[in-house]
């Protein structure tokens, strides 16, 4: 199989109101797909279906060839990662203990933890000293790249990215891309990136996928979709945004 | 008696409760201090150990609480007896009083001396000029000034009824029972009711008209007991029967109203003049503030640690449940405003006196403030980061533990701050109900309108408070510090 999210014909209401429905979509292994759309398109509960946070009203989801399952969620999540925007990070606990949390309810040992963070911190290009710190001790970029190696942690096979970028300055960013797609590669992740920022998706994600008013409008490789536009509203976003 | 047995074991521990010692109480009046400690004074010259209950809220608390066996001693009024507790007719002997005390386990033992009940005063010099002794006279001499207190002009056991005995047939002004000592001073007055054992008869020299048609009910001051008493105090207690007349009660009471004795070594000289060799100095002010101040910290910390712990559990039970967590707020909210009196007070039928109705009392007010704190405290936890933990597979328990529990431990211990503070505040009341502690001296000091006795309970009490704050500022500052920072950075 190469495809670690399929979605057939689904839908998703909140109070009798559809947020999307006939949503049919599906995610290759190891690359990284671009969700693209205005807020409140429906991007953001896309991620909770596919972690299960919320439910399917009708269709089919799987998830890493399984339907979501209906006990043992906890265990479920730990197989995916997640990065939100403005990182997340647990303001009580020092970078290192937000990092290898997961690690250590997982009862990994000491050894298998520290490499797993320096490879990680490498990656990402942190120093190894921010470890003791705490989030608020950090810029925003480097809570940010703490927030990708927590998610990370576990070596999941699929990693959710929420605006994860949107809340840093454009110089920092750029340097964050380059972290993330090093990361990316070398750790051969699925990766599911919602923005809505299109220069952002056509940097990163080897796929795109435009959705606008509950459903998808346009989907595929992305050099292919900037090419070629399906409507005349993807076209005029294409030529305002790049 | 309903008892928890959790808190009964806790209360084993209690340094106070330590040894067997005889449960002296008193009801919160001059008179009743000094009789209580007149018989605690006379059971420690005995070789016996005491433990004082002074100043109990009322009548009903002291009889419930001797029948619960919280208490071993305390004196009655004979008349209150018939009256009030077993509400019987008029007129009933002791023997017969006895008996029905019996049948409940307790027992009178022989009266005191004298008799606490209306008496009829008279200027002493009104009283000589006219040879005034008896009531009856008083038909002859309707042009005297009789000024009586308002109680005494409604009460069938007074004006009324005397009327009618007496054959009266004139109706007196009336007047606040303060302020007829004071007319009767001045002399705008020459006759007015008292109480045969009023301090005041002395000061002001006035002259009791002798009851000589036995109208008025008798109020005969008697130790009630337990039966269980052992029967080594019950002698010792026996031999101050017929020991205290009217005016040596009167006496005692005005040198403690009037002369600011306390009522420890006015019990001393008493118990000398009548040939018992009390030993000095019971009544050390330092050893009742350490006493006092320990009791009261107990009380606080006992019910404060529940409350903590029921309130914190609570909170983590419910607060994810919008209605539940509603419904409990409401219900603490709903404690807290029960006035502390009553809600003491209505802890007295489910655990009879002493510290465990106290305990429960202050713990369902210590409940309210930490249970609303941790609830907002939990229920305001960033929602992103409530969002990451679920993501990250964090389980139910762990979401708890690592999330919710840390980041609302600032709002928490603030919680527990202002219950501990409430809570040595509100312990002070305590005392009311034989619970002890820094209230004692304020009760007492209310009864006998002594400032410096109310002052004794109440700065120690205040300091206490602000210690309090002091003690929970270094908790916040050792447990959350990083947390405190940093929930204090803009994100």
């Amino acid at each position: 199989m190469d495809e670690c999210v399929r979605l057939e014909d689904v839908g998703k209401q909140f109070d009798g109101q559809w947020v999307f429905r006939h949503v049919s979509l599906t995610l290759p292994q190891r690359q990284t797909t671009a969700i693209v759309g205005e807020s409140g398109c429906g991007k953001t509960t896309l991620l909770q279906l596919i972690n299960g946070v919320v439910s399917v009203d009708e269709g089919v989801l799987s998830v890493l060839n399984a339907p979501i399952p209906e006990t043992g969620l906890p265990a479920f999540r730990r197989k995916i990662g997640y990065a939100v925007q403005g990182a997340g990070l647990f303001p009580h606990m020092t970078v290192q203990q937000n990092v290898d949390l997961m690690a250590r309810l997982e009862g990994w040992p000491e050894s298998k933890i520290r490499n797993r963070v320096r490879r990680l911190f490498e990656l990402m290009g942190l120093d190894s000293a921010l470890g003791t710190r705490y989030p608020y001790q950090l810029s925003g970029g480097q809570q940010q790249r703490v927030g990708l190696c927590r998610a990370m942690m576990l070596e999941p096979p699929l990693l959710l990215l929420d605006e994860p970028f949107s809340a840093i300055d454009p110089i920092t960013r750029e340097e964050i891309y380059g972290h993330f797609e090093v990361l990316q590669q070398q750790e051969s992740v699925s990766a599911l990136l919602v923005t809505h920022d299109l220069r952002e998706a056509v940097r990163l994600a080897q796929f795109l996928v435009f959705m606008g008013s509950g459903q998808i409008l346009q989907h595929g490789e992305t050099a292919t979709v900037i090419e070629s536009p399906a409507s005349e509203s993807i076209r005029r976003l294409i030529e305002t945004q790049l | 008696m309903k008892r928890l047995v959790v808190t009964l074991a806790l209360f084993g521990w209690l340094p106070l409760n330590a040894g067997e010692p005889i449960v002296v109480a008193s009801k919160n009046f001059t008179e009743s201090y000094l009789l209580g400690e007149i018989i605690a004074q006379r059971l420690e010259q005995a070789g016996m150990e005491v433990d004082r209950r002074f100043g109990l809220g009322g009548t009903l608390i002291c009889f419930e609480a001797l029948l619960a066996g919280e208490i071993d001693v305390y004196v009655e009024y004979s008349g209150t007896l018939e009256r009030t507790i077993l509400k019987l007719g008029q007129r009933t002997s002791i023997l017969e009083l006895n008996e029905r005390l019996l049948s409940r386990g307790l027992s009178l033992l022989s009266p005191l001396g004298f008799n606490n009940t209306y008496a009829i005063a008279v200027r002493k010099e009104v009283a000589e000029e006219f040879s005034l002794e008896r009531i009856s006279q008083l038909t002859d001499y309707r042009d005297l000034r009789v000024v009586v207190s308002h109680e005494f002009l409604e009460r069938e056991d007074g004006w009324p009824g005397m009327r009618r005995v007496y054959g009266f047939d004139w109706i007196p002004e009336g007047i606040e029972h303060g302020l007829a000592y004071q007319a009767m001073a001045d002399g705008s007055i020459d006759i007015t009711d008292a109480y045969s054992t009023d301090g005041e008869l002395q000061r002001y020299d006035l002259t009791v008209l002798a009851d000589d048609k036995a109208f008025f009910p008798t109020y005969l001051a008697m130790p009630l007991i337990r039966d269980d008493l052992s029967p080594r105090a019950q002698a010792a207690i026996e031999d101050l029967a017929g020991t205290l007349d009217d005016s040596s009660m009167a006496s005692l009471n005005a040198s403690v109203v009037f002369e600011g004795a306390d009522f420890a070594s006015a019990a001393t000289n008493h118990l000398r003049s009548i040939g018992f060799d009390v030993a000095d100095g019971r009544s050390n002010t330092f050893d009742d503030l350490i006493r006092n101040t320990q009791r009261h910290l107990w009380l606080t910390a006992i019910a404060l640690l529940t409350a903590t712990v029921v309130g914190i559990v609570l909170a983590l039970a419910v607060f994810q449940v919008t209605w539940i967590s509603n419904a409990v707020l409401y219900v603490a909210g709903l404690l807290q405003t029960i006035p502390s009196i009553a809600l003491l007070a209505l802890m007295i039928p489910i655990f009879g006196i002493g510290m465990l109705p106290a305990v429960v009392a202050l713990f369902l007010y210590s409940l309210l403030p930490i249970v609303r704190n941790s609830v907002t405290a939990l229920v305001t936890v960033d929602p992103v980061l409530r969002r990451v933990g679920k993501a990250m597979g964090l389980t139910r328990y762990d979401e708890l533990r690592y999330v919710y529990v840390p980041l609302a431990m600032p709002a928490i211990l603030a919680g527990v701050r202002t219950a501990a503070v409430i809570s040595i505040g509100t312990a002070t009341l305590a005392a009311f109900i034989g619970a002890g502690g820094l209230g004692d001296p304020i009760v007492t000091g209310l009864a006998l309108n002594d400032t410096s006795l109310i002052l004794q309970g109440a700065i120690p009490a205040a300091v206490l408070a602000i210690a309090t704050e002091l003690m929970f500022e270094g908790i916040e500052r050792v447990l959350v510090p990083r947390h405190l920072k940093v929930l204090e950075q803009p994100r």
